[in-house]
């Protein structure tokens, strides 16, 4: 598995360097390499029936016991089929459908990666490795749908699922390490056997949620749902791919993959079915007044995944099955009316569905497979779509307590499901359409070809759908329910209430279907309706958010950021003096040690010296004096650094000090006069600050005082300068011997201002 | 003494901050070489005075308790010789920013571009 997945990551920058008369057919290569993934898949099958996982496990951080893990179960098997199967199907038709378009070559290297990502987190054992293929998808799915990024819509749209999803990705990450404290392993497997542990935890309902999050907006779930739509701004085999078998379907996988550890308590069974009905009815609902090909796609796209959220959340044998078979239905029909969608608009300039109509004059073909499959969206026999139907009621007849409520709901919303169905079919093949901007043809095999393939599999599946049933849905259920169960599907039940309901379903859909076919006032007056009760669109919403966020953060940023020096200096001054008196007034209780005394008397006059010629220095106007006084405070500060025992030191400063008085004075006479800038009040303002940060500043000093500079360190130097380093002054051998390292760093300083300061000067000259 | 000297420590930085705060570049560079003396002061004096004792070893070769401690000196001496790398280079920039700009105002200092 580990092998597939690196074909992936190779071949998608191989394929990028083709030579050019190759190049042609990168499409095709890509399709082949699929269709070889999708063959290694298959023959796993079988060996699926005789051990339940198949699992690679290579050391990735050893450190802190992550490793990868790749498990191939039934699970993600029919996941891995759908996405390699499915992946080819949309490369052929990306080759067909591309074929104008510039940049091909990015557009398939990242559906390319893409594909890869997604069966890297379907293959996942380990969680956090799951994440990281998870967020992949959401960036690849951003570039994907970007691709036309001239456009503003796009760009948008782009945004918007990276915004929300990536949101969700966060969401989902903290929810993970939430719960893998509670067991320390981010395995699946060591999650499923210390189950238990985690569903008693106080952490799993918050994690749950979480995780939740990570879920609803990656699977397009209300109140995330509307970037799902935005996102069919993305070219056709892109929509196709991404609401079929892949990026939408990842929340549900996860959900399915997380059931055995999170599923089956009062929380699972509550909130999960609430979110999925919910979506559920906002997709057919929307889906009815849609009048865009790829709209109306979007939002059955968005009902179908409240379906299978809403299974998982009911959480019984049947349900689970109901959801695994529902997913093949959906990833067939929903793959292929996107690809006969994007057809349609490329032949006829409009993807509008009142521009529309007659092409089954033009078009024959794809209107027997338009039929098929949006039959099977439809629920109607003999497709696949039907028995997934079927499978979905008898769910919810099991189903005790609120089980009526959400089989009533799911009535209306597959009433609605069948009457969009027999809408699109009819507006677009049938009826009378004279307002098309071309008249189209059925040239082009391969945009047919995935269709077409589809579509029939979803007849034969519907006819026999004993082989799906007993090999992978069967071996998928055993993963997510425990207990093993054998499937049988047939596509006759017999007449019971799970029948009777499908045939009401069918008769109440072909009768709303007749009705809005006979007045096409009602759709009119229905989306005018919709405006006015929801006139507060997500969409907008979002953006408006963003928006008051963005110009909150410019607001708060001029204010912080107002770019005037002295003010960020006062800022910093006044939060450390603050900080430092906090500390200070914390630690209060401490005595000083030495009694206050002047002695000896030539030493305070010197500081009284010193703190004079400071303050002169400080409020002088004339230049000249302020840097004598200047210079005067500092020859001060050295002879105390000589009265108390630093003679080294003292030298230093003494020189230190001549220097910078004649280097003031040098430059002194090219720099203008001292600029009176500040008014009184600001100056009695800054003394404010200075006074507070100074005087914490001598309290500071005096706590500071005995303290114990690691005494070692001094003992060391002491006792080893004359027998070490032959040297009797021991702040020099420090400074030459011990330290002699940190010494050539401060020459290397001293140097690399010197050449600074050489060249700010030079450059000066040069001009002149 | 100590508390003598402390208080100087706490009027260099005053003078130092207040100095920080003009708006005259010049007088901004005479803070900051307030603050690093008084930055010095405050390190030389956290390890306690001695005085008339220099951390210098007799003919004995063996060290006694009443040497100062010579660790704070050398850090300190350290210090001092950076600073004065750092304001040299200041110093220079000034001038060249004057040069430029012919201001000596820090509030036209407010984006790099003209």
């Amino acid at each position: 598995m580990q092998r597939v997945l690196l074909i992936y990551l190779l071949f998608a920058p191989a394929l990028l360097w083709l030579p050019e008369r190759i190049k042609k057919q990168r499409a095709l290569l890509f399709a082949l390499v699929q269709l070889g993934v999708f063959a290694y898949f298959i023959t796993r099958i079988p060996l699926l029936s005789e051990v339940p996982l198949i699992r690679e496990v290579t050391q990735w951080i050893p450190g802190i016991g992550l490793d990868l893990e790749f498990t191939l179960d039934g699970l993600s098997m029919i996941f891995s089929l759908l996405i390699s199967g499915i992946g080819a199907l949309v490369f052929l038709y990306a080759r067909a459908y591309m074929k104008n378009y510039r940049n091909t070559g990015r557009f398939y290297f990242f559906l390319f990666l893409f594909s890869g990502a997604m069966l890297g987190l379907v293959l996942s054992g380990n969680l956090i490795q799951l994440f990281i293929f998870w967020e992949l998808t959401t960036f690849l799915s951003f570039m994907l749908i970007n691709f036309f990024h001239e456009k503003e819509a796009s760009r948008n749209a782009a945004f918007q699922s990276l915004f929300i999803t990536g949101f969700g990705g966060l969401s989902l990450l903290t929810g993970i390490i939430l719960l893998g404290k509670v067991v320390d392993s981010y395995s699946v497997s060591e999650w499923i056997l210390r189950a238990s542990e985690i569903r008693e935890s106080p952490a799993y309902l918050p994690g749950l949620i979480l995780i939740l999050i990570g879920v609803m907006t990656k699977s397009a779930q209300f109140p995330f749902h509307f970037w799902l739509p935005g996102a069919m701004e993305a070219p056709a085999p892109v929509s196709s791919y991404l609401h079929s078998a892949t990026m939408v379907k990842a929340g549900f996988f996860l959900l399915a993959r997380l059931n055995p550890v999170l599923g089956g308590t009062t929380e699972w069974t509550f909130i999960i079915p609430l979110v999925g009905v919910v979506t559920m009815l906002t997709g057919s609902y929307f889906a009815i007044t849609r009048t865009d090909l790829k709209s109306i796609l979007a939002y059955t796209t968005i009902n179908a995944l409240g379906i299978l959220i809403l299974l998982m959340g009911i959480d019984t044998k049947l349900s689970v099955k109901a959801a695994l078979l529902f997913l093949f239905v959906h990833a067939f029909y929903k793959a292929s009316l996107f690809m006969i969608a994007g057809m349609i608009e490329k032949k006829t300039g409009t993807r509008e569905i009142g521009l529309l109509g007659g092409l089954v004059r033009y078009m024959p073909f794809t209107f027997l497979i338009t039929v098929l499959v949006a039959f099977s969206m439809a629920g109607l026999p003999p497709m696949l779509g039907f028995l997934g139907k079927e499978l979905i009621y008898e769910a919810k007849v099991q189903l005790p307590g609120i089980g009526a409520l959400i089989l009533v709901l799911g009535v209306v919303s597959n009433v609605l499901m069948v009457a969009v169905s027999l809408l699109f079919i009819y507006r677009i093949f049938l009826g009378k359409g004279d307002s098309m901007p071309r008249i189209p043809d059925e040239k082009g095999f391969l945009l047919l070809l995935g269709p077409g393939i589809l579509a029939l599999l979803s007849l034969f599946l519907g006819l026999f759908p004993g082989l799906l049933g007993s090999t992978l849905v069967q071996s998928a259920l055993a993963v997510v329910h425990a207990e093993g169960v054998e499937v049988k599907l047939k596509l006759w039940h017999g007449f019971n209430e799970v029948f009777m309901l499908s045939v009401m379903t069918v008769v109440l859909g072909v009768g709303l279907f007749l009705l809005m076919l006979r007045k096409k006032v009602i759709q009119e007056r229905w989306n005018n309706l919709n405006q006015r009760i929801f006139y507060i669109q997500l969409t907008r919403v979002f953006t408006a958010a963003l928006d008051q966020f963005v110009r909150f953060s410019e607001r708060k940023t001029r204010v912080l950021q107002h770019g005037y020096h002295r003010y960020y200096i006062l800022t910093i001054i006044l939060f450390a003096a603050l900080l430092i008196w906090l500390q200070i007034f914390v630690t209060r209780g401490w005595v000083i040690e030495t009694g206050f005394s002047l002695q000896p008397f030539y030493i305070s006059g010197l500081v009284l010296l010193i703190i004079l010629s400071t303050i002169f220095s400080a409020v002088s106007n004339s230049r000249l004096t302020s840097i004598i006084a200047l210079g005067v405070s500092g020859y001060g500060i050295s002879l105390i650094y000589l009265y108390y025992s630093a003679i080294d030191l003292a030298i230093t400063q003494i020189l230190v000090e001549t220097l910078i008085v004649v280097m003031f004075v040098l430059v002194l006479q090219r720099l203008p006069r001292f600029a009176r800038l500040s008014s009184r009040l600001t100056k009695i303002r800054d003394l404010a600050v200075a006074l507070i940060f100074g005087s914490v500043m001598t309290l500071l000093a005096l706590k500071a005082i005995r303290l114990e500079f690691s005494a070692p360190i001094s003992d060391f130097f002491l006792t080893n300068s004359y027998s070490g380093a032959f040297g009797r002054n021991v702040v020099n051998v420090i400074l030459v011997d011990f330290r002699a390292l940190d010494t050539l760093g401060e020459v290397v300083v001293l140097t690399v201002s010197a050449f600074g300061v050489s060249m700010l000067l030079r450059k000066n000259n040069s001009e002149k | 003494m100590e508390i003598i000297l402390a208080i100087l420590v706490g009027v260099q930085y005053t003078a130092g901050v207040y100095m920080l705060l003009r708006r005259s570049i010049l007088k901004f560079i005479i803070g900051i070489i307030f603050m690093s003396n008084a930055t010095n002061l405050l390190v030389f004096l956290s390890a306690g005075i001695t005085s008339g004792s220099p951390a210098f070893l007799g003919e004995s070769a063996e060290r006694t308790d009443e040497l100062a401690d010579p660790l704070p000196q050398a850090l300190v001496l350290t210090a001092v010789v950076i600073g004065l790398g750092i304001l040299v280079f200041i110093l220079a920039l000034k001038f060249k920013f004057f040069s430029v700009t012919g201001t000596d105002d820090l509030d036209q200092l407010k984006s790099t571009e003209e």
